[in-house]
């Protein structure tokens, strides 16, 4: 992973543009894209059950991440504000722990003051969703139910952000 | 340009710290080159007579081993968690110094990866000589399950 201390600009340029590349938006799998996301029932870090179901006619990003994560931790203070901002507008926000222990997650959710419905997440969630073998990792879903976008990486909250805005304008079903 | 290198510098400082060799050992660059497997290399190994195959230990999150893991792999807890790191030397415990271990995670791009460092330092620590870690660029799911690489998943 070391470059040479004598490498040319354009080489080191190339290298930490690299390190910044930003994830793409990648299709979800065949199985999942524009097809209805699968639905799934937890209970929050407060105890409240929270069913996919009942967000039907919004906008949900769901995002599956941990505590160890540093992009995570980048991504979630910028949600937390997106559900404030595009909340009245009809997006809901719905974040997957995937930490094997509840105490750090409730730790950072205060923290960070986390205003929307944190979920601890398991195998046959990341199962349920092709496979979570990498975090972060963030799903779009349309009003209408169906998954439009998988995200792998940390995100490109610009271009994010305007797929949410997108999303939000197409009318409910 | 010159606004797009220097936010590099600033947003990279595993990178930088590789420049000027302090690199903290909770880094998965802290881990000398030599020491890294390829995917292919230990697909191999895997492939060896039982007796020649290395010990694999996962180092990261139990739900991702739950979901997907390397065939003969064992759960050994995340790297960057004390705990983590006690199962992982009563992981070792009854293995011979100059056994050939492996470790992995894979649940973060290789620079952000919190566990690996940790895990592969506290083994050298130990005594362990022969500790290679598996490099995986993205994650797991990109850099071993996608490529059709041998995963053992729950049935």
């Amino acid at each position: 992973m070391k470059i040479p201390r004598r490498s040319s600009l354009p080489f080191r340029f190339a290298f930490y543009a690299c390190l910044l590349a930003p994830a793409v938006l990648h299709p979800a799998p065949h199985s999942l894209l524009h097809r209805p996301a699968p639905t799934f029932t937890r209970n929050d870090l407060s105890g409240k059950l929270v069913d996919l179901r009942a967000f039907r006619g919004q906008v949900v990003l769901l995002n599956f991440w941990a505590t160890w994560c540093g992009p995570c931790r980048l991504e979630l203070p910028r949600f937390a504000a997106w559900q404030t901002q595009y909340g009245p507008r009809g997006l809901q926000i719905l974040a997957v722990s995937m930490d094997d222990d509840p105490a750090p997650v409730r730790a950072l959710v205060r923290q960070l003051n986390l205003d929307f419905p944190v979920v601890m997440g398991d195998q046959p969630l990341g199962t349920l969703y092709g496979g979570v073998l990498g975090l972060p990792q963030t799903f779009l879903i349309g009003r209408d139910g169906t998954v439009r976008a998988r995200l792998k990486g940390e995100a490109d909250l610009q271009s994010l952000e305007s797929r949410v805005r997108r999303l939000l304008a197409e009318p409910r079903p | 340009m010159v606004f797009v290198l220097l936010a590099a510098f600033v947003l990279a400082p595993q990178a930088r710290a590789q420049f000027s060799g302090a690199v903290s050992p909770a880094s998965a660059y802290s881990i000398p080159q030599p020491q890294l497997i390829q995917p292919d290399a230990l697909s191999r190994l895997l492939r060896a007579p039982a007796a020649a195959r290395p010990l694999v230990l996962q180092v990261g999150s139990r739900i991702f081993f739950s979901q997907a893991h390397i065939p003969g792999s064992i759960y050994a807890g995340p790297g960057s968690q004390p705990a983590g790191l006690q199962l992982l030397e009563s992981s070792v415990a009854s293995s011979p110094k100059d056994r050939l271990i492996i470790l992995y995670c894979g649940c973060c791009p290789w620079n952000r990866c919190p566990n690996v460092g940790p895990a592969y330092h506290r083994l050298r620590d130990l005594g362990f000589t022969h500790v290679k870690v598996l490099y995986l660029a993205s994650n797991f799911g990109d850099d071993w399950v996608a490529k059709g690489y041998p995963v053992e998943e729950p049935q």
